[in-house]
């Protein structure tokens, strides 16, 4: 702190030719201000105050986060297939009276998953995903049970858990009557127990014959 | 006369343009002619001597790069005789297993250094644990770890379907069913249905390229486990590797303690 007075001094007595001399060229000749180009006019009251730096900055960050949030955009939609080449969920089963009361149909287990379980009072489909982990159960006749093959868990007859690691009861798809008088199914419109849903319409095709 | 022509071949240009330091035993000429060599460079200059300490590293991370280069140069040449499609891959399988010469050989030792993969990395994990190198400055390299242990684990699962049996086929439909329960993403998980998820439009339709394991869905786990999962494994690897570098080397015991 003691040295700054003579630093003061120093400053002071310090001549600044070089601004002098600016300002003495600038007065002695007042040439008309040149409009700069990467700069707006200073009288300019617009918001759009800028320069054609700061328009090609924005432009150019504009059209490469553009390119990269379309370019992505386009790749997510690109792995969503337009086309499926999967069993319709929707079929006929064959006419009612082709099905045995109180019979298990495995007919359709194989290529649509369904079971179609007729009884006296009518029709139910089950369908045969597990409610553990997706397995495919299998209908044991003899025990009169559904049961899983890759963790134990069993169903009664209509769908209901009764051991093993299966949270809920299978669920049960539509099931109804097609115009040409056959059974149709749709695996798609499902009817889940827990949610109090087997007693809507089509999750019990009433069936009397 | 062996000699005297290798002298005559070091003294020639091409030699010296590719081998840039002689044999010479000093300090300075071992650390060129590992600076200086594009293979060797990837290898520490120095290594300390707790580094060799296999008690304390076990070695799990490098057993763990020898594997994933083993994988890479055997699945390559598995890909030579398997073909994606469900209606050629399980008969690939087959032909490699029971008649293309040395195929078993190949196939297993892709098959088990897959499941060796898996386990030295939860043990490398494990010992990065116990040492406690995880802490600074190696915070980041552990999150790094837990990217890699990830892709491995996701390696091991998308070639578990290749295969195409029915093992493979119920394994992968059990696993990819945990994506239905995704938040936000999942068409039973929360959020899902509110969001307007559908089985066709959800997280898991993109893994599976449908709505349930199919031939498409082998075709996405084989881009997946050939191109993408191991290039993105290569790149997190690389990222691990320098940062074991450049935070202060391999682990080891701390300095001043002669515990080994």
């Amino acid at each position: 702190m003691a040295d700054q007075p003579t630093n003061e001094t120093v400053h002071t007595l310090t001549p600044a030719p070089p601004a002098a001399s600016h300002a003495a060229r600038i007065s002695e000749t007042p040439l008309p201000r040149k409009p700069k180009q990467d700069r707006a006019p200073e009288d300019d009251p617009g918001i759009w105050r800028m320069s054609r730096r700061n328009i090609l900055w924005v432009g150019g960050w504009l059209a490469f986060f553009g390119f990269i949030v379309t370019s992505t955009i386009g790749a997510l939609r690109y792995m969503f297939p337009r086309v499926l080449f999967e069993p319709p969920t929707k079929f006929k089963a064959g006419r009612p009276e082709d099905y045995v009361v109180g019979e298990v149909s495995e007919k359709f287990k194989d290529e649509k998953r369904v079971w179609i379980v007729r009884e006296r009072e009518g029709f139910y489909a089950i369908i045969a995903i597990c409610t553990h982990l997706g397995c495919t159960p299998r209908w044991l006749p003899s025990d009169n049970k559904f049961k899983c093959p890759c963790h134990g868990s069993g169903f009664y007859k209509t769908g209901i858990n009764f051991e093993g690691p299966a949270p809920r009861p299978l669920e049960r798809a539509y099931v109804g009557i097609a115009d040409d008088g056959q059974l149709e199914i749709d695996r798609s419109v499902k009817f889940l127990y827990e949610k109090g849903e087997w007693g809507k319409p089509g999750s019990f095709l009433e069936y009397k014959g | 006369m062996l000699t005297q022509l290798r002298d005559q071949f070091r003294k020639t240009e091409v030699y010296k343009s590719i081998f840039r330091h002689s044999y010479q035993d000093t300090q300075r000429n071992r650390a060129l002619q590992i600076v200086d060599n594009v293979f060797l460079h990837l290898h520490p200059v120095r290594v300390p001597r707790h580094a060799t300490n296999l008690g304390y590293t076990w070695g799990m991370g490098g057993i763990t790069f020898l594997l994933f280069i083993v994988l890479t140069i055997t699945g390559v040449i598995l890909m030579f005789y398997y073909r994606p499609t469900a209606q050629y891959a399980y008969e690939d399988m087959k032909y490699l297993m029971n008649d293309v010469p040395f195929g078993p050989l190949i196939r297993n030792m892709h098959r088990w250094a897959a499941h060796a993969m898996v386990l030295t990395v939860m043990l490398h994990m494990f010992r990065v644990f116990l040492t406690g190198s995880y802490k600074p400055p190696r915070q980041f390299n552990w999150v790094i770890g837990v990217i890699l242990l990830v892709l491995t684990l996701l390696l091991s699962f998308s070639g578990y379907l290749l295969p195409w049996d029915q093992l493979a086929i119920w394994a992968v439909t059990v696993g990819t069913n945990m994506a239905r329960a995704t938040p936000l993403l999942g068409h039973e998980g929360p959020f899902g249905p509110e969001l307007g998820l559908r089985p066709d439009n959800d997280v898991r339709f993109v893994l599976l390229g449908g709505t349930e394991v199919g031939p498409p869905t082998l075709l996405r786990f084989y881009v997946g486990h050939c191109i993408f999962l191991p290039l993105i494994a290569t790149i997190f690897m690389i990222v691990h590797f320098w940062r074991v570098r450049k935070d202060g080397g391999i682990s080891g015991p701390p300095p001043g303690k002669n515990n080994f």
